[in-house]
């Protein structure tokens, strides 16, 4: 499209493109100093000294940190991988299906997490597991995977439940007329069409868990920290590049795995 | 007869399989997310422990002590200023960031949703992932550059517009301007997604009767966006509002908000109950707004009659 010059162009807006290429500009500014100094050399995360791969070694030697991002991905592997199965059965329990009594009820449940602010939930699982871990005096990690698995449902339902309501049932009709049984369709037919859905709900419940902050402050036991807390706890010392250094990393993960649900997603589109 | 009986025995099996289907993840959204709120209106009834938990004994105090406070030698009962201001402060910051995250929002979606269909994704996709990354991180990103050695300091002495570092750390602007920043694609999303389906064709014809450039804004382009917008101002709303993270990280334990006056009651304060109280009324605040949502939505459904 060629605009000539003094052109009135219909959509246009006067300031609009200036302040929504300032709004990209500010979305993406503030992180690169963030990981411009995590290649720091020096102690500062003010004060360049040079190009190096120092606090990365640092974090990565400081045991505090490495078994907080072992913690980190193990809570938020098992989480996510129990948070997509249940949110899988859930999805073909809620949808293409005639309604029926109670479902209203197990939308308000499923979807609950997302509208109660986490502080909320965050302090009342904190009563809760307060008192199991008084009567039980059990203090291991069940209670950071369950409230995770809790908060990580809604995100794996959400694209699962897209995918599937994008399904026509004439496939699985099909299968049924050729004698195939209620399981050998599904495993046959439906669950290979899903699994991008499932895929991408997956992903999203693990980026969920990995960086949830507040949940996991107030229900860990003492030395459970994953890799968020344990940066929260930093922040009260002086801020060395080693802060630097775990954000960027935490940076790349989520990027690669939001662009990895990005193109599992338009490929549905086509 | 026999069609009608077979067909009511395959509804009840299919709703059967329904909820057998549902019921695993039910049970753990109940003992790990709802359920817990209910015992929480329980605590807020009790009676606060010596070093934090709760004794046994039925009590409204907590409740009381949202609003009021009484004094413990005189027993005068005055209005608890301190939690008052919190929670106002709270309110204003988050009705400040949803303001200020539509006024840089809707630019912005609009400007994505007169893109190119093929450039359209990039720019929707540039969105998308902050809003996927670390709260956290962006917070400590939005504290690098406001320190007073921060990247915004360092420019505007170098550029000689001030003489002394502006100390923007530990102020209200702060958390302001960290919550647009950590919320503001939950603005331009919703807005994006409303605009996407705009009919231009409208616009046009506004022009074609001579209106002005502001007059189609408010007249065509805004009543007919206006559910995206109010969506994405509920859900820039809400997280502000019980935000907790982000008053901690740039607030410095001075300027509280609610959520962080609510984690004070479980440690220093040691007053359980009252947090529980202090929790519900912050969730009660955020079922008006869904409430307020959901009835503008219905009203703009039925408004336009499709």
């Amino acid at each position: 499209m060629v605009i000539r010059r003094g052109a009135f162009v219909i959509k246009r807006m006067p300031g609009f493109t200036l302040v929504a290429l300032a709004c990209f500009f500010a979305l993406y500014m503030p992180l690169a100093p963030l990981v411009v100094y995590s290649f720091n050399e020096g102690n500062n995360i003010a004060l360049w000294e040079g190009l190096s791969l120092r606090w990365y070694r640092e974090a990565w030697d400081n045991e505090l940190v490495q078994s907080a991002a072992i913690r980190s991905l193990v809570v938020a592997t098992v989480a996510s991988v129990i948070a997509t199965v249940l949110a899988t059965m859930v999805a073909l329990g809620t949808t293409r299906t005639r309604p029926y009594r109670g479902q209203t009820t197990i939308y308000a449940l499923v979807n609950q997490p997302l509208i109660v602010p986490e502080i909320v939930t965050a302090v009342a699982l904190l009563i809760l597991f307060a008192m199991i871990k008084q009567a039980t005096d059990y203090h291991g990690y069940a209670y950071l995977i369950s409230a995770h698995t809790a908060f990580c449902i809604p995100f794996a339902y959400l694209p699962i439940r897209a995918r599937l309501e994008g399904m026509d049932r004439v496939l699985e009709t099909a299968a049924a007329d050729l004698y195939a049984t209620p399981w050998q369709a599904f495993k046959r037919v439906t669950l290979p069409l899903l699994l991008p859905g499932i895929f991408a709900g997956a992903m999203l419940a693990f980026v969920i868990s990995l960086d949830d902050v507040v949940i996991t402050e107030f229900v860990k036991s003492a030395g459970q920290d994953t890799l968020p807390t344990y940066m929260l706890g930093q922040l009260r010392r002086t801020i060395t590049p080693e802060i630097n250094a775990i954000s960027t990393v935490l940076l790349t993960v989520s990027v690669i795995m939001v662009t990895l649900i990005f193109f599992l997603s338009r490929k549905k589109a086509k | 007869m026999a069609t009608d009986n077979l067909e009511a025995l395959a509804y009840k099996k299919e709703v059967k399989r329904n909820w057998l289907l549902s019921t695993p993840a039910l049970i753990v959204l109940v003992c790990a997310a709802s359920g817990p709120l209910l015992i929480m209106v329980l605590f807020s009834f009790l009676t606060p422990g010596d070093y934090g938990g709760v004794k046994w004994k039925w009590s409204t105090e907590a409740w009381f002590q949202v609003a009021f406070y009484k004094d413990i030698f005189d027993d005068t009962v005055t209005i608890a200023d301190a939690h008052l201001s919190i929670l106002w402060r709270s309110v204003r910051l988050s009705f400040l960031t949803t303001l200020t995250a539509f006024l840089l929002g809707f630019p912005t979606a609009y400007f994505i949703a007169t893109r190119p269909p093929e450039t359209r994704n990039i720019w929707l996709f540039l969105v998308t992932i902050p809003f996927w990354t670390n709260l956290l991180i962006r917070t400590f990103a939005i504290l690098e550059i406001i320190r007073n050695h921060g990247v915004i300091n360092s420019f505007l002495l170098a550029v000689g517009a001030i003489d002394q570092p502006l100390d923007m750390l530990f102020t209200d602007i702060a958390i302001l301007l960290g919550m647009t920043y950590v919320y503001i694609p939950l603005m331009i999303l919703p807005i994006y997604a409303s605009m996407e389906r705009f009919d231009f064709r409208l616009v046009e014809a506004a022009y074609d009767l001579y209106a002005s450039r502001w007059r189609v804004l408010r007249k065509i382009i805004l009543p007919l966006v206006k559910p995206g917008v109010i969506a994405g101002s509920i859900l820039v709303f809400i997280p502000s509002l019980g935000a907790y993270v982000t008053p901690r990280v740039l607030g410095g334990g001075k300027n509280l908000m609610l959520g962080n006056l609510i984690e004070l009651q479980f440690g220093q304060g040691r007053n359980w109950p009252l947090g529980a109280a202090l929790s519900l009324t912050l969730l009660a605040i955020v079922m008006i707004a869904l409430i307020f949502y959901v009835r503008s939505a219905q009203k703009d459904g039925g408004g336009h009659g499709h």
